[in-house]
């Protein structure tokens, strides 16, 4: 009888789901908002290039360093000369959260490499048309006590995702790894990559000691700005510094840690005029959340006013430099609504503001996070969802969009 | 839509819980001891498949007379269901999130008859 309802059963969720039985959900809440028009842009996700390293090592060009990696990991490479962090392997919280630890859901096509078949599947379910990625596994890398291996490992990975990933699939693209802590090189990977199929940016992990407004990167820089290139400050935690060693819990070390590092480096770009010497510089801090942009904004304001002879390149206000920088959104803090309104204001989220996932990550955001905003209007909205990540980052907007945009 | 038959009795005594979804409105039917309860599939924080997470034992911090941690351990006789997307906890039996806020699933009526299960949606 055609009034029967429909019942179906639905899995529970575990470590091997396919990622659409995960997300099902995100695909639903696009449905019920009618969000099929909008451009949506995810600006920092992930995929699981843990699993993949070994692909990744046949690309080191150092031969030595190369046959040394095939020995780690009981001869499978798996793990070679990374320098992982404590707590790197508490994401799922004890197994609360199964894609927290990695997605290991089975993959038969073997056509492409399975990160590309990861990212297609978190696209479709989320109604991505371009998905930019970051490297997970590199995301210590600039801690590494062997300052060449940033070097050789960066190139690796790099050349993996260009050569190896990136020409499978065009809504793929990547802000690739600089190894910050040697500037020539970091130059040379600039050089050797900008053009690159897919390459939309370049990326200084922010768990590093490095700061950086020091001299030896202003070439870096100066090529960037030149090629209209983003660079994004990209957070992780570090649960290795003197302060954050205090803290007991690793929830307690991520809500620090992953702002920490930025407020860092922030306070040196802006302080130290960079913006001023790099006027069309396109700067993106990435997965530090928002809270504390509003935070750092006024700090500044209020130090400079008092102290204005040790900041003499700055013709402005701190503030007013950060408004004109680029955030991305995730991991959004949204407890308290008015806070939030505030933040994307003091932010001037219309235009500067970039959606992000960080899928498959634990505290990763669904779009609907942005559309269900009460205090955004429909520009907004599809300015953060998408529109403001294709300006940035020179995105064609698929013709289906055109007309919104 | 009225009472709709979801799971045979027999089925949910085996699995302890169904997540079914009858005409697109998802529904977690837990067994938990002799108590049936059932949660709509929705989680109060970004709309995630709650009642498809695991389900685990709550924690509390034990403290000695003197205030010292003994540390996180295992509450006896509790059951979290935990939200797959970002660990959200509630408890299984009331719906209540399991720390510091009102949140809670929203209930769904269910009963069992004739060796069927049934929900109201
Ligand atoms: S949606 Fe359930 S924990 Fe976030």
């Amino acid at each position: 009888m055609s009034d029967q309802p429909k019942i179906s059963e639905l899995p529970i969720i575990d470590a091997y789901t396919h990622s659409n039985d995960i997300l099902a959900k995100v695909q639903q809440q696009s449905a019920d908002r009618r969000m099929e028009d909008y451009l949506i842009v995810d600006v920092d996700s992930h995929i699981g290039d843990a699993e993949a390293w070994p692909e990744v090592l046949k690309f080191i060009e150092n031969d030595a360093t190369r046959e040394a990696a095939a020995f780690f990991g009981g001869g499978t490479g798996r793990g070679a000369f990374i320098n992982n962090q404590p707590g790197l392997q508490m994401q799922h919280v004890g197994g609360r959260i199964p894609h927290g630890a990695a997605l290991q859901e089975k993959i038969d096509d073997k056509s492409v490499p399975r990160v590309v078949t990861l990212a297609r599947r978190a696209m479709d379910s989320m109604g991505l048309s371009y998905q930019v990625f970051f490297p997970s596994a590199l995301l210590f890398l600039g801690m590494h006590p062997v300052r060449e291996m940033e070097v050789e490992l960066a190139l690796a990975y790099n050349r993996w995702i260009v050569e190896h990933v990136l020409p499978h699939e065009p809504r793929m693209k990547a802000m690739l790894y600089l190894p910050f802590n040697t500037p020539e090189a970091a130059e040379a990977m600039v050089k050797r990559f900008i053009g690159a199929k897919g390459v939309c940016g370049f990326l200084v992990t922010s768990t590093r000691y490095a700061p950086v407004h020091a001299n030896e990167y202003m070439r870096v820089y100066s090529m960037l700005e030149e090629a209209g290139m983003p660079i994004g400050f990209h957070a992780h935690h570090n649960w290795n510094n003197e302060y954050t060693k205090q803290l007991n819990r690793f929830l307690s070390m991520h809500a620090i840690s992953f702002v920490l590092s930025n407020l860092v480096h922030m306070t040196n770009w802006v302080i130290n005029g960079l913006p001023e010497r790099f006027p069309k510089l396109k700067v993106m801090w990435i997965e530090s959340g928002l809270a504390w942009v509003p935070f750092l904004m006024q700090r500044l304001d209020h130090e400079y006013l008092m102290r204005v002879s040790e900041a003499p390149l700055l013709k402005r206000l701190p503030s007013e430099y950060m408004q004109e920088m680029f955030y991305t959104v995730q991991p959004m803090e949204a407890t308290n609504m008015k806070l939030l309104e505030g933040t994307f204001e003091a932010i001037k989220a219309d235009t500067q503001l970039l959606y992000a996932s960080d899928w498959p990550h634990w505290d990763f955001d669904v779009p609907s996070r942005i559309y269900d905003l009460p205090f955004l209007n429909e520009q907004s909205k599809r300015n953060i969802l998408g529109g403001n990540a294709a300006k940035v980052f020179n995105l064609e907007i698929p013709e289906r969009y055109k007309s919104k945009y | 839509m009225g009472e709709v038959l979801v799971a045979s009795q027999a089925a949910l005594a085996e699995e302890g819980r169904k997540v079914v979804s009858v005409d697109g409105v998802e529904i977690g039917i837990f067994l938990v001891g002799t108590e049936i309860v059932a949660w709509l599939n929705h989680c109060p924080h970004q709309g995630g498949p709650v009642c498809q997470g695991r389900l685990m034992k709550a924690v509390e911090e034990r403290l000695d007379d003197d205030k010292k941690s003994l540390g996180i351990h295992y509450k006896e006789g509790s059951l979290n269901i935990v939200c797959p997307w970002h660990g959200f906890e509630f408890d299984v039996r009331t719906g209540k999130y399991a720390g510091a806020s009102s949140l809670k699933l929203k209930s769904v009526p269910v009963s069992i008859r004739d060796g069927g299960v049934y929900v109201r949606v």
